[in-house]
């Protein structure tokens, strides 16, 4: 078995509108791996949501994908018919969604709605799908989990389907996990809670796991590994200990100084934010995405393809024209 | 559940008998009936006789009282134009609209909610549109007209099926769809939005996230929640074939209440009219709350409003 769970290279999405060509997502390659946590992050609208749905196989009908690899455990996934795709989710991937209180079936009971993908994926009789979701609902921390069963969704809080949805995921004992913003829609209380429940339960199980946010505190907790997305492309990756260390990218840089430190930040100091907003992604893209909001453009960003190569320590890489020493003096400069 | 069902029983049992009190002021609406019933030459003493022979004399909350005992038991007086008890009429004549309207009601379901189903996972495809044509032709063609047409052709040039009567299963087939196909425009309609909108739902997504096949996606996950609105209008429409089948029946010469009500209509038969009145308002109850269990079994969020 390979330690690589999930490869992903060269992915391209490509939404047909009304003005032309949309390209949310402009080939991104990543790789997870067993018991290793990625996070994705980038502000609404970076493609992020759309690069887990098309691992999924869950894209719109209008959209498409295209990628020279796309693998789920040494299988291919691209050549997997609709057939083979319903096998593989919810029992090899699941996936677990930003909105709680609409994401599950207000017309059937929870017991239903959890033993409903194991009797679909695994060979089980009905009292031992039963019995597994007890033990996942209890697992994900909700107490008489056995009365839990026969609720519907409507008498559950949003942390409860939420920890609901956890266990639905799990129910085949997936190797990959695609957490899709799972706590946006929560209050900031629970998020922690079910933050810290999704990366036990991942250490645990040994899962790989995309977490998706926009969140760089969520990720500052979790992550082993991120890839920090703008428009549609992968502007920085790295482990999370690199990244946050040493952020490269402009727009990695813009986005830490957006967080307030207990203890450092000043009370009234400005928090940092990027101006501008971020391009269209209709028709013919060139040089670098980022470059209208950035403080440090050149003519040269303008013009070409600006690709994923500043490289100065392994596997931390970055798409900027900029050297490492650059910018870095321009993070000492950010800050001061 | 139960609280909710009692509710709603309480709810249907004061509309009974709010439709009740309406039905029973019907006979005073239109005059003294005591002198409408003894005729134009009447003398002052045949109608004081009449109006204490019928009991018209006591006060009216006693001839309600006493109505409403009468009605409970199943005894709706007697018509004075037929010369026979009202309850009898009604019921030889009940079987056939029930009859039609319950086979109308089938054909009109079993037409309209697979095509709108299927419209709804195609927008814009070619079953989309040809159900929208039938849609829209349904709506506009009178029935008494396409009833005709039926006629036309199923019956005199093919020679397929029987034109008039309630002999056999057979002389249903056309009064029903006839009856039925009116219906179907809304309900495949209705159907189709609502498909539409559970489709592009958060749920449908995490059941195919789930890997579940699109038949389970469809019909588990996405139909019951869809089906909700189609149950409430199936259920009004099933009450207006009860009471407004007239035309129907009168082209394919059933014996129904319908036609009844027509021929009471123009006899002035009121205390038939009353008890017409008053049994399709009932049906049209029983099927109203029975529709409404079926949703609240269908969505249980319905259970605790």
């Amino acid at each position: 078995m390979s330690d690589t769970i999930l490869e992903v290279r060269d992915l391209v999405i490509d939404i047909p509108v009304a003005a032309g060509m949309l390209h949310p997502v402009q080939s991104i390659s990543f790789d997870v791996k067993r018991g290793e946590t990625l996070s994705i992050v980038g502000e609404s609208g970076c493609g992020k949501s759309l690069t887990s749905l098309a691992v999924m196989d869950l894209l719109p009908l209008r959209a498409k994908r295209t990628a020279s690899v796309l693998t789920l455990d040494g299988e291919d996934l691209l050549s997997a018919g609709e057939r083979r795709m319903s096998d593989i989710r919810g029992n090899k991937m699941a996936m677990i969604f930003q909105e709680p209180m609409t994401s599950l079936n207000p017309a059937y009971t929870i017991g239903n709605q959890l033993v409903e993908a194991l009797l679909r994926h695994k060979q089980v009789s009905a009292a031992e799908a039963r019995t597994r979701a007890i033990y996942l609902l209890e697992k994900v921390g909700i107490t008489a989990a056995a009365s839990r069963l026969s609720q519907y969704p409507h008498q559950l809080s949003g942390g409860l389907r939420q920890r609901v949805m956890i266990a639905m995921a799990l129910m085949c004992g997936p190797d990959l996990i695609i957490a899709d913003e799972p706590t946006t829609a929560l209050d900031v209380t629970i998020q922690a809670q079910i933050l810290h429940l999704l990366a036990d339960l991942q250490k645990e199980f040994n899962m790989g796991m995309i977490l998706i946010t926009h969140d760089l505190g969520v990720v500052a907790r979790v992550a082993d590994r991120v890839a920090v997305m703008y428009a549609g492309q992968i502007v920085e990756t790295g482990t999370a200990k690199q990244v946050f260390e040493n952020p490269t990218h402009p727009y990695t840089q813009g986005l830490i100084e957006c967080i307030p430190i207990p203890g450092k930040t000043e009370r009234g100091a400005h928090l940092g934010s990027i101006p501008g907003i971020v391009p269209s992604l209709v028709g013919d893209l060139s040089g670098c995405h980022f470059a209208d909001r950035c403080r440090y453009a050149m003519d040269a960003c303008r013009s070409g393809r600006v690709e994923l190569t500043g490289s100065f320590e392994d596997g931390h890489v970055y798409r900027c024209a900029l050297t490492p020493q650059q910018c870095a003096a321009n993070l000492t400069k950010g800050a001061a | 559940m139960l609280k909710y069902l009692l509710r709603r029983l309480g709810v249907a049992v004061l509309v009974a008998l709010t439709v009740s009190v309406i039905t029973f002021s019907l006979i005073y609406l239109s005059g003294d009936p005591a002198i409408a019933l003894a005729g134009d030459s009447a003398s002052n003493e045949e109608i004081e006789h009449i109006r204490k022979a019928y009991g018209y004399d006591r006060p009216i909350i006693v001839q309600y009282g006493d109505w409403l005992a009468r009605a409970a038991q199943g005894d709706l007086g007697r018509s004075h134009y037929l010369k026979a008890n009202i309850s009898d009429v009604i019921l030889t004549r009940l079987p056939n609209t029930l009859i039609l309207a319950l086979c109308a009601i089938s054909f009109a379901l079993v037409l309209a909610i697979p095509l709108g189903v299927a419209a709804a996972i195609r927008p814009n495809s070619l079953i989309d549109r040809f159900a929208l044509s039938l849609a829209v032709v349904g709506q506009a063609l009178p029935s008494f007209w396409f009833a005709l047409i039926l006629i036309f052709f199923l019956g005199i040039q093919l020679r397929w099926l029987p034109i008039t009567g309630t002999d056999s299963w057979m002389n249903f087939i056309m009064p029903a769809i006839a009856l039925g196909y009116y219906v179907t425009p809304g309900v495949m309609r209705l159907t189709r939005a609502g498909m539409l909108e559970v489709l592009s739902s958060d749920y449908i997504r995490t059941a195919k996230a789930k890997g579940l096949r699109p038949p389970a996606v469809l019909f588990k996950h996405a139909l019951r929640n869809a089906i909700i609105p189609v149950v409430s209008l199936a259920a009004v429409q099933f009450g207006f074939m009860l009471g407004g089948s007239i035309v129907i029946e009168t082209i394919f010469a059933i014996n129904g209440l319908g036609f009844l009500a027509w021929e009471t209509i123009q006899r002035a038969d009121l205390p038939m009219m009353q008890a017409i009145v008053l049994v399709l308002s009932c049906f049209y109850i029983v099927i109203t709350f029975l529709a409404d269990m079926l949703n609240a079994f269908l969505d249980p969020r319905i259970r605790v409003t």
